[in-house]
């Protein structure tokens, strides 16, 4: 479960002042169920995850994750989360088996429990193959999947995905949007960010559509499709965006 | 605080560390094969030039002397140098090294002499020009010894004592042991060669633990993971520390037995590295033990700052422009110890780097000031503890993290 109450993250900027880069962000992501963080580029998706995930203090506002405060307790936080994006890359000089482990080892496991928890999930990843090569000598593929068992290692009730297949070619994104349906089926709480339409359209149960920082609408694509008459995500998305895109060009 | 997951960081930043060629070559292979390189070529260097300088004969013209040929005979007799006629140019071919001094007898020289007229031998040579200088004073000893030689004769034939010119001596001796002698001397050197091996060996794993993380993208990585920061930068910075410590351990080592295989090969000419290296060798434990146990407050200084710094830094290659110039605000203070004259005062037992620099020229020598021991690392323990909490600070600040 996740709780976002007025979560706001401004920074200062030495040409254009003061940057909100989320203002006054309010939701909810329930377990067992998908929430797509919809937006452009520069929208406040990545600052909104980063501040869910600890990575961030947010300037006002907090979030609630699996009845912690990120502000509060943000080391419990972090051991509820799973948190992937392009951006959390691999130590290349580690195994992919090391790799996993050292993250394991943060999260408090002790060995013996680690070790049953790496076989299982290495097993079930089907990474036996390349468990003990290094993190620079893995595919694109390989690399998702050392990811993945990265963020499952402490089987974590939340999770958090930041742009995760971006850049990545068709099968390898394939892998991560099944991977993120898992956990909606094994009753984790998952949010998402993308600015692909496709996806939110076949994962998403809640949709945010965020712009400048600013939650503009929220709802099941159902919902979203009968208050903007539009079938189309793409469309609905435009209609939602287009005047406080064009107020911030003006800007 | 959960030494448990600083060792954990502590760990896997010392397995990454193993497995990268440039951490090793410059923490391990640099400190172990940079003494016996520069050791050797330098030795071969000195042997090949000493020889070629004892090869060469100088050559020194002979101008005048036409009237005095005693004195010409003498100085043709000389060893070690040979006597040209005189030639047009003389001056230029000094200069060009053609011949390395001309000396000069005035006319009637000898006769002079004979009837006590003083008179003045002119010696021309290149200043600084070390085989011009050779020529120079070997003709001017002889000339001296000459002049020596006349007047013992004179004072013979007046029938005065050798004391009427020479009414006392004036003798110097030294009554420091000899460990303290060469302490004094070469002293300097080793803690000048610790703090620098520190410090280049903190420089590459400051910026790889720091910046490259940011650079290769793991950053979001390690941070989404619930270590806190503390426990995350303080096992980063025990592996700096590490890097430190071993760079200047393994360089004290191999500088020590690099010098004192080359005294062994060189034989007795090479004097001041055989000293250098008697000295290491009789360094005892006590020494070793003292100069580290200060070398110590000194490492996790360089450690925290360094890495301080090369966290601001986005990439490797600005971490790089960043600690570079930090190498000259360590080596000034480093090498302003070894000059002569600088010894230690209350005042300068403050300034970091230079006092300990100061102090282990004393350790090595064998003096123990035990007041200046204890304010030396008292202050550069405080100087430390300051720059390892200012890493910490800096390590939870957004700004920093995710500079852009």
């Amino acid at each position: 479960m996740i709780e976002a109450r007025g979560l706001s993250k401004r920074f200062q900027d030495k040409k254009r002042g003061e940057i909100r880069a989320v203002d006054n962000v309010s939701f909810t992501c329930q377990p067992g169920k998908i929430y797509g963080l919809l937006g452009a580029n520069g929208a406040g998706k990545t600052t909104t995850l980063r501040m869910l995930a600890t990575i961030l203090e947010p300037t006002d506002g907090t979030a609630i994750v699996c009845g912690y405060d990120v502000v509060e307790q943000p080391e419990k936080v972090r051991a509820n989360v799973g948190f992937l994006s392009t951006a959390t890359a691999l130590y290349r000089r580690l195994t992919a088996q090391e790799f996993v482990e050292y993250f394991g080892r943060l999260n408090g496991l002790d060995e013996a429990s680690l070790k049953k928890r790496v076989d299982d999930i290495f097993s079930r990843l089907d990474m036996n193959e390349f468990r003990d090569r290094r993190c620079d000598k893995l595919s694109t593929g390989m690399m998702q999947k050392t990811s993945i068992a990265r963020t499952l290692v402490h089987d974590p009730p939340v999770m958090i995905f930041d742009e995760p297949t971006n850049g990545l070619d068709i099968m390898t994104a394939r892998t991560i949007t099944a991977f993120i349906r898992e956990c909606r089926n094994n009753g984790k709480t998952v949010i998402f960010s993308t600015h692909i339409m496709s996806e939110v359209e076949k994962l998403c149960d809640t949709i945010g559509i965020i712009q400048s920082g600013k939650l503009l609408v929220e709802g099941t694509l159902g919902q979203l499709r009968d208050k903007y008459a539009e079938h189309e995500l793409e469309e609905i998305f435009v209609k939602v965006v287009t005047p406080h895109y064009v107020a911030e060009e003006a800007h | 605080m959960s030494m448990r997951n600083i060792g954990i960081v502590y760990r896997k930043e010392l397995t990454e560390a193993v497995r990268d060629r440039r951490t090793v070559i410059s923490t391990i292979l640099v400190p172990l094969l940079l003494f016996p390189v520069l050791s050797v070529g330098f030795g071969a260097l000195a042997i090949a030039l000493v020889g070629k300088a004892k090869d060469e004969v100088p050559k020194v013209m002979l101008r005048g002397g036409e009237d005095s040929p005693a004195v010409v005979e003498g100085l043709k007799k000389l060893d070690k140098i040979e006597i040209v006629p005189e030639s047009s140019g003389w001056k230029d071919q000094i200069i060009n090294k053609e011949i390395r001094a001309a000396v000069e007898i005035p006319a009637g020289f000898q006769s002079d002499v004979a009837q006590e007229k003083s008179d003045t031998i002119k010696i021309f040579k290149y200043e600084g020009e070390m085989k011009s200088e050779f020529a120079t004073e070997k003709v001017e000893k002889y000339m001296k010894d000459y002049r020596d030689k006349v007047v013992k004769e004179r004072l013979a034939a007046k029938n005065l004592p050798d004391t009427v010119l020479k009414p006392f001596e004036v003798k110097q001796e030294n009554v420091a042991p000899p460990e303290k002698v060469s302490g004094a001397a070469f002293g300097g050197i080793i803690g000048y060669m610790v703090i620098l091996l520190c410090m280049t060996g903190a420089m590459y794993p400051a910026m790889d633990l720091t910046a490259g993380e940011k650079e290769r993208g793991t950053m979001e990585t390690i941070l989404s993971s619930p270590i806190s920061r503390m426990h995350l930068v303080l096992g980063k910075f025990f592996l700096i520390l590490t890097a430190a410590l071993g760079t200047a351990a393994l360089s004290v080592l191999s500088m020590g037995v690099s010098f004192s295989v080359l005294g062994h090969y060189t034989g007795k000419t090479a004097g001041g590295r055989d000293a250098a290296a008697g000295l290491l060798l009789r360094l005892g434990p006590k020494t070793v033990i003292s100069v580290f146990l200060m070398a110590l407050p000194v490492a996790v200084l360089f450690s925290a700052v360094l890495m301080t710094i090369a966290l601001f830094a986005k990439t490797y290659k600005e971490a790089q422009s960043y600690l570079t110039p930090m190498t000259f605000v360590v080596i000034i203070p480093a090498v302003a110890a070894m000059l002569p004259g600088v010894e230690l005062t209350p005042k300068l037992s403050l300034i970091p780097i230079l006092n300990v620099s100061l102090l282990c020229k004393e350790l090595v020598a064998g003096t123990y000031h035990w007041n200046f021991i204890a304010i030396i690392f008292t202050s550069t323990c405080v100087y430390a503890a300051a720059a390892l909490f200012l890493a910490i600070k800096m390590f939870q600040r957004e700004s920093v993290l995710f500079r852009s």
